[in-house]
């Protein structure tokens, strides 16, 4: 053997050694619920009886948002004779947080924009919390500093770098800014609208718009098709709303309707030509106002609790459920139930309940990792902001924590969002549903490498959130299909309250039907008194 | 007569090889200083790094020595060659240093490494020296001779380094012109001993390379330094450090030495007493009695020394973000000495936090006055620092009377944001009243003084202030036309809108 094969022949047998495969990702992290296993299993029926029925006034199924919602409003209206039930074990549905040793931190909806002067029951909770404080010369709110997104609210990567805002304004030609104002002109004429009754077309929530035919008409066709009619063809503009679609509701242009694409601008003008209204945000996300809801809760609030099956009689309602912290049955006699759950679980749940127009409903899949980072990524362009967007990108980019809490450096945690916007719910769903952590973990990180070369090395950990049910889609023909809105009506003592009922996923919305099944029961149970809404 | 000499031997030029001596050891000298120097303004403590630079360079002198006895023959070649080794090893000690600093971690390894090669080389070469001229001398003129010239020598490079070198030429130039010297006396030397060096072409050509690389050395001085941005200070860097937040670099010129962060002066020690004079005491003039005093910011100490003038001051918070920072303006020679010791002094905690997020989250007693001392607000993360919210937070741990001072830009130069801070200030339910002085380095510079209280413009200060006088604190309240209130939004978290106006007005300037 020569030296030099030999030499050769050591550097090949050391080379494995070299090479020997690194762990695929330097830092951990795991699937986190939603539990789907106990929410599939409720479809399968079948459960025994349990040894004995509590009496109870109400029982509210659901602790999202419209369930804790309702028991906030039963609650403040003297009724104390409840429960809710909450499947997960946190109560929160999609606007749930979560905590680490860096920040607390989102794990889906984070923020709200500031309610206008007749948002009442809005209103109210952020008065309790601390956060409206007080209201000005002209009667309308005024919020703390520290809850309103703090600036730079947004950045957009393009191009190689990032940009502030998330229009992108740089190499904008004559005719995309003339697109652009044509289109917020648009909005302003929807702003300023308001029908005979003085009902404007667009307002949060959506139970205080008109139902005016002109406005109606909007829900007809696509926010594509609307688009297409006015000529509005600007590449940066139809990117701007089919971002704003796929930030809100899951899903495209293509699949919008024109009503809610235009709900989503014009609902949030303080009045036309000004501005939108500001956001309100907290590290947490709208995890900070979950956590003041549940307080009216009290330990009434059982997690890890399923209701399996809802039973109505003559007199009332039986109430079955599976306790999978305890792994017990458990029973209720209830007089009323508020059914703060998704539609396709109701049809399941509650006997007799037999609704076609549910089968319209149709739940966009969101997948949302949290990404631990022990430092801050390299930042030579547009500094780091509250929502930072990549416009060529699938995903919808990520929220900074750590940017409401004031901390500007060191560690910090990045709540990267990506709903599964292509037609077929169903299909997204099982396409989602297929991805395990690893492959979660690379989506992300391949998602913002552009943006974000250096990433890898600074994640710490990353948890994955797969929500297959996250966002219901406004598609056209839904929002004022007569038999959709019929689905808010009770079903003898069930009262039904969710965002889906609205046809779009909001704060405001859960929150509104939450305290409107709330008043139904008080009204049924004699308590009426005067509405919060 | 002298005694009578070797034949064997061709006759030298001794007393221009005694010049010689004189050269090399001004040149090692300077080397041992721009060491020492160096290593002091870089780690601080000057007098350990000296006393080790020194202790190093003495010891491995020592080993040159002993080890000269090694060398044989071809001494005369041996003595141009080490002429070049020392040439190239010392001439670019300084740059290798600074770069050392700046992009490793092994800063006191290759310090000692360098002032060791240096010693050892130059402690080779008086051995050397005398052994070529033993022959041609007698002993005691030879010992007489070289060490007197070794000692004066080393005289002139004492003197002339700090009077003319360090000032002229800055340590990266002094320390390439000694190298070139050095340099200089191996060709001249090729000269002087040719009757012993045989043929002195390729030494001669060495020679000259080794002088070509360090006059290439020397015109490009600028890009050795610690800093690449040297070019856009005036003078000379001799700190600079990236710490986790910002670029910290000291400057030194003209008398005087300055601090800029990210490449805005903070401070030049010419004229900061003007500033920190104004930053403090009129406060104090408002509440002579305060005892517990908060400082955010300030991490440079300056506005330290001069809360610690009063007496009544019991306790001192001093919250700056960046230990980089504070850990300089303990240790750093001239800072320190600038400071006077002033974070060592026993009424003084450091505390290295972002200053906003302390107020928010550390519940401490309240404060009776506290100093605001941040950057000018040029980037979101400080213009934070400027906003309703932070003045709402600062009080929420002051007591009931205190009394704030906060820079806050200048009134003339950046006439809306300076207005901006005050109308921010008021937003946030405090009584303001602004005033300015002129402060050369900066230009005319303003800060506000508030209460939560109604007060009047403090119209005595602390005797024995070099600026400040009860008659000069009193008039610096007056605002000239072109200086006067300007309507202006509020600076509030979710508009930082003096970020915006701070961009704009200063880009006039620059």
């Amino acid at each position: 053997m020569k030296r030099r094969d030999f030499l050769a022949a050591t550097a090949a047998a050391a080379l494995p050694l070299a090479c020997r495969p690194k762990p695929a990702f330097p830092f951990g992290g795991e699937l986190v619920g939603p539990n789907l296993a106990l929410g599939h299993w409720l479809r399968g029926g079948a459960f025994p009886e349990p040894d004995r029925f509590e009496p109870i006034s109400t029982l509210i199924v659901g602790g999202g948002v419209a369930g804790l919602s309702a028991a906030w409003r039963l609650a403040g209206g003297g009724l104390d004779d409840f429960a809710v039930l909450e499947l997960e074990s946190e109560p929160g549905g999609t606007s749930r947080s979560g905590q680490n040793h860096v920040s607390p931190f989102p794990w889906a909806a984070h923020y709200l924009p500031v309610p206008d002067r007749g948002n009442h029951a809005v209103l109210r909770l952020l008065k309790e919390c601390g956060v409206l404080e007080g209201f000005d010369a002209k009667g309308d709110p005024m919020f703390a500093e520290e809850a309103t997104v703090r600036a730079p609210e947004e950045r957009i990567f393009a191009h190689g770098q990032w940009w502030e805002g998330l229009y992108l304004r740089a190499g904008a030609s004559p005719e995309d800014e003339r697109q652009y104002h044509a289109f917020f002109r648009e909005v302003d004429h929807w702003a300023a609208f308001r029908d005979r009754r003085g009902r404007p077309a667009f307002s949060i929530p959506r139970s205080r718009c008109s139902d005016a035919p002109e406005a109606r008409a909007l829900d007809q066709l696509t926010f594509a098709a609307w688009l297409d009619q006015r000529g509005l063809q600007s590449p940066r503009l139809r990117w701007l709303l089919g971002y704003a679609c796929r930030d809100d509701y899951g899903s495209r242009l293509e699949t919008t309707s024109a009503w809610a694409g235009l709900f989503y601008f014009a609902a949030r003008k303080q009045g036309p030509g000004e501005d939108s209204r500001p956001l309100l945000t907290w590290p947490q996300g709208n995890g900070f106002l979950v956590d003041h809801l549940r307080r009216a809760s009290g330990d009434r609030l059982r997690c890890g609790v399923a209701a399996t099956a809802i039973r109505p009689d003559r007199d009332g309602l039986w109430v079955t459920a599976w306790d999978a912290v305890n792994q017990r049955r458990l029973g209720w006699r209830a007089r009323r139930v508020i059914f703060a759950g998704p539609q396709h679980v109701a049809k399941h749940v509650v006997e007799g309940l037999d609704r076609p127009a549910a089968a319209r409903i149709r739940n966009a899949p969101w997948l949302v990792a949290n990404l631990t980072l022990r430092a801050r990524p390299k930042e030579p362009t547009f500094p780091l902001a509250w929502d930072n967007v990549l416009r060529d990108s699938e995903a919808l980019g990520y929220v900074a924590a750590t940017h409401q809490s004031l901390r500007d450096h060191g560690p910090t945690v990045l709540t990267w969002y990506r709903p599964f916007a292509g037609a077929d719910c169903d299909a997204e769903r099982a396409r989602m549903r297929g991805l395990d952590w690893p492959a979660c973990a690379r989506m992300v990180l391949e998602d913002l490498r552009p943006a974000h070369p250096d990433l890898v090395e600074l994640v710490t950990r990353l948890d994955v959130m797969r929500w297959g049910h996250a966002m219901v889609r406004p598609t056209p023909g839904l929002l004022w299909d007569p038999e959709f809105l019929a689905l808010s009506r009770p079903f003898g003592a069930v009262h039904f309250a969710h965002t889906e009922l609205s046809g779009f996923a909001l704060f405001e919305e859960a929150q509104d039907h939450g305290v409107r099944a709330a008043e139904e029961v008080l009204t049924a149970l004699g308590r009426r008194g005067a509405s919060w809404r | 007569m002298s005694e009578p000499l070797s034949d064997t031997q061709p006759t030298l030029k001794a007393p221009l090889l005694f010049l010689s001596v004189l050269l090399i050891s001004s040149c090692g000298l300077i080397y041992e200083l721009v060491a020492g120097t160096l290593s002091s303004y870089l780690l601080g403590d000057s007098v350990t790094q000296f006393s080790t630079v020194i202790g190093v360079y003495l010891s491995a002198m020592g080993l040159g020595s002993y080890l000269s006895k090694f060398l044989q023959r071809g001494l005369a070649r041996r003595f141009v060659d080490l002429e070049l080794a020392v040439a190239l090893v010392g001439g670019f000690s300084a740059p290798i240093l600074f770069q050392a600093f700046a992009h490793t971690h092994a800063f006191r390894v290759v310090l000692y490494g360098v002032v060791a090669s240096v010693g050892t080389l130059v402690g080779l070469e008086i051995p050397i020296l005398m052994r070529i001229l033993k022959d041609q001398i007698r002993f005691k003129d030879l010992v007489a001779g070289v060490l007197t010239l070794d000692y004066i020598g080393a005289l002139f490079a004492s003197l002339l380094f700090p009077l003319l070198f360090m000032p002229k030429l800055g340590l990266v130039r002094t320390s390439l012109l000694f190298g070139l010297l050095n340099a200089a006396v191996g060709l001249w030397s090729t000269h002087l001993l040719v009757s012993q060096l045989g043929p002195t072409r390729m030494i001669r050509l060495r020679c000259l390379a080794v002088l070509a690389i360090l006059a290439v050395g020397l015109a490009f001085a600028g890009k050795f330094t610690l800093a690449v941005e040297e070019e856009i200070f005036a003078d000379e860097i001799v700190y600079a450090r990236d710490s986790e937040y910002q670029r910290i670099v000291l400057t030194r010129g003209r008398g005087s030495f300055q601090l800029f962060l990210n490449g805005n002066l903070q401070f030049s020690s010419a004229d900061e007493y003007r500033y920190h004079e104004a930053l403090v005491h009129p406060a104090f003039g408002v509440k002579p009695d305060a005892r517990r005093v908060l400082i955010c910011g300030g991490g440079d100490g300056l506005a330290v020394r001069e809360v610690l003038k009063h007496p009544s001051v019991q306790e001192v918070v001093l919250v700056d973000l960046d230990p980089a920072m504070t850990d300089m303006a303990r240790r750093q020679p001239m800072v320190r000495a600038l400071n006077g010791a002033a974070l060592d002094d026993p009424r003084v905690r450091v505390v290295n936090a972002d200053a906003m997020v302390w107020l928010q989250e550390t519940a401490v007693a309240p404060f009776d006055l506290a100093l605001v001392d941040f950057p000018d607000p040029n980037t979101y993360a400080l213009g934070k620092l400027y906003t309703a919210r932070f003045y709402r937070l600062l009080q929420r741990r002051l007591t009931a009377d205190a009394v704030i001072s906060v820079q806050s830009t200048s009134p003339l130069m950046a006439r809306e944001s300076f207005w901006c801070i005050t109308a921010t200030m008021e937003s946030a339910g405090l009584k303001v009243r602004p005033y300015h002085l002129a402060v050369p380095s900066f230009g005319v510079w303003g800060f506000a003084l508030a209460s939560k209280r109604d007060f009047a413009v403090p119209t005595r200060v602390l005797p024995g202030l070099r600026h400040l006088s009860d008659e000069a604190t009193a008039a610096m309240f007056a605002f000239p036309k072109d200086m006067d209130r300007v309507p202006v939004e509020v600076n509030r978290l979710d508009n930082q809108v003096l970020v915006h106006l701070y961009a704009r007005e200063w880009r006039r300037w620059s």
